[in-house]
């Protein structure tokens, strides 16, 4: 398989902390990658790294070939909205808009029209088993409910990759199977690239491939 | 032992032939071992003896005569204690783990590095089961593969553990006293 994603030799410092010590890490379209390591060994900081959330202090990161790491800021603000989507523990829904409006965030700050948008969200949220969701306030979802509304949130836009850190940690572990069965499935079927933090054993058991970060490389 | 229970269990939902007895336990509960003819019988004439079971009907055939079983209300009270007694915890089952860790430290040998290579040996085995069970077509396939990816993964956290504290664990092995629980 191709690379999709590709970083190599990262290195990033916080003050005296070394976080990140020459970890590397491929991910190929379609493909799911689970990051595991115990906690402060830089799983998190990779995953921000390769998401070109923040930059490596040495090092690069490549979607498909082209360096990203090394983009102006804004530049990469618009490089993450139009090809990566986010999966977070907490699905860090807004709180004011309803389900679907959460989910077709993405399509409508790409500008897309809003009724097509929501559309496409209540869509989503049907092949997430939330039909029933759309017009729901993430304070009235289960756990496991909003996640998925999340999870809807970061595939909408049909990302390249999806970064999800911690995506059921908090869940129990039947929702957490259902989560990740969705995701799995989502990804494979329109050949998203998965990066996957995790503390869990049985969420990594979902991947393809596991990456073990220790000490800041991996 | 969970055999005969499992018998009793499938018996009392319906009387059976020993052949019956045998497709039904492996379709249920077979997935990892399928249990073999011979120790249907044995099972049978041994529930048979306790009265525990009783043969109904012996039908002949082309073959051997084909004994019918019915579970005796003995049977169905022995089977009503089990189900009701907790089974005891198996803390244990992978103290093979264990003992290798301590006798690498005790010989020298890099703990970390067998720790490693279990590790990506648990992974790789919950990455299949975990699969199979996304395959599995019903929810009793799934629990099963739940079952084992459980113990595996607390084998997992064990491992994990235990490399956090392998410093201490190997000044305590090398002196041969208890060192501070830190």
């Amino acid at each position: 398989m191709a690379p999709l994603l590709t970083g190599v030799d990262l290195h990033k410092a916080f003050g005296r902390t070394r976080a990140l010590r020459g970890a590397g890490l491929t991910v190929a379209a379609g493909e799911i990658v689970a990051v595991i390591g115990p906690s402060g060994s830089g799983k998190s900081t990779l995953l921000r790294c390769l998401a070109a959330i923040i930059a490596p202090d040495a090092g690069e990161v490549r979607l498909d070939g082209r360096r990203i790491d090394d983009l102006p800021d804004r530049t990469r603000t618009g490089l993450r909205r139009s090809e990566f989507g986010f999966v977070f523990p907490f699905g860090q829904l807004v709180p004011e808009l309803p389900a679907a409006e959460n989910v077709a965030l993405p399509l409508l700050l790409a500008g897309a029209p809003r009724r097509r948008s929501l559309a496409a969200a209540r869509d989503w949220l049907t092949r997430l088993g939330l039909p029933d969701a759309a017009d729901r306030r993430p304070a009235d979802l289960s756990g496991g409910e909003a996640q998925r509304v999340a999870l809807a949130r970061a595939l909408i836009a049909r990302p390249r990759v999806v970064f999800a850190d911690e995506p059921t940690g908090a869940l129990d572990s039947v929702a957490a199977d259902q989560v990740m069965d969705l995701l799995v499935d989502a990804a494979r079927a329109q050949r998203t690239g998965v990066v996957l933090v995790t503390h869990e054993p049985r969420v990594s058991a979902y991947a393809d491939r596991t990456v073990l970060v220790r000490d800041g490389a991996a | 032992m969970t055999v005969s229970y499992a018998l009793l269990g499938l018996l009392e939902e319906a009387d059976r032939h020993g052949y019956d007895l045998k497709q039904s336990y492996d379709r249920r509960f077979g997935a990892a071992r399928p249990v073999r003819f011979g120790q249907i019988y044995r099972t049978l004439a041994q529930l048979t003896r306790d009265g525990r079971i009783e043969v109904t009907a012996v039908e002949s055939g082309a073959g051997p005569d084909r004994k019918r079983y019915a579970i005796t209300p003995e049977g169905v009270a022995d089977l009503d204690a089990w189900l009701g007694e907790p089974a005891e915890p198996e803390p244990m089952l992978q103290s093979v783990l264990f003992t290798k860790v301590v006798l690498a430290l005790l010989s020298g040998r890099p703990a970390a590095t067998f720790l490693d290579a279990q590790r990506v040996k648990h992974l790789d085995a919950m990455r299949e089961l975990t699969a199979e069970r996304r395959r599995s077509p019903g929810t009793q396939a799934a629990m099963l593969a739940d079952y084992r990816l459980f113990h595996i993964e607390a084998d997992l956290r064990w491992i994990d553990h235990a490399e956090a504290r392998l410093a201490a664990l190997a000044e305590e092995v090398r002196d041969g006293t208890p060192a501070d629980r830190g």
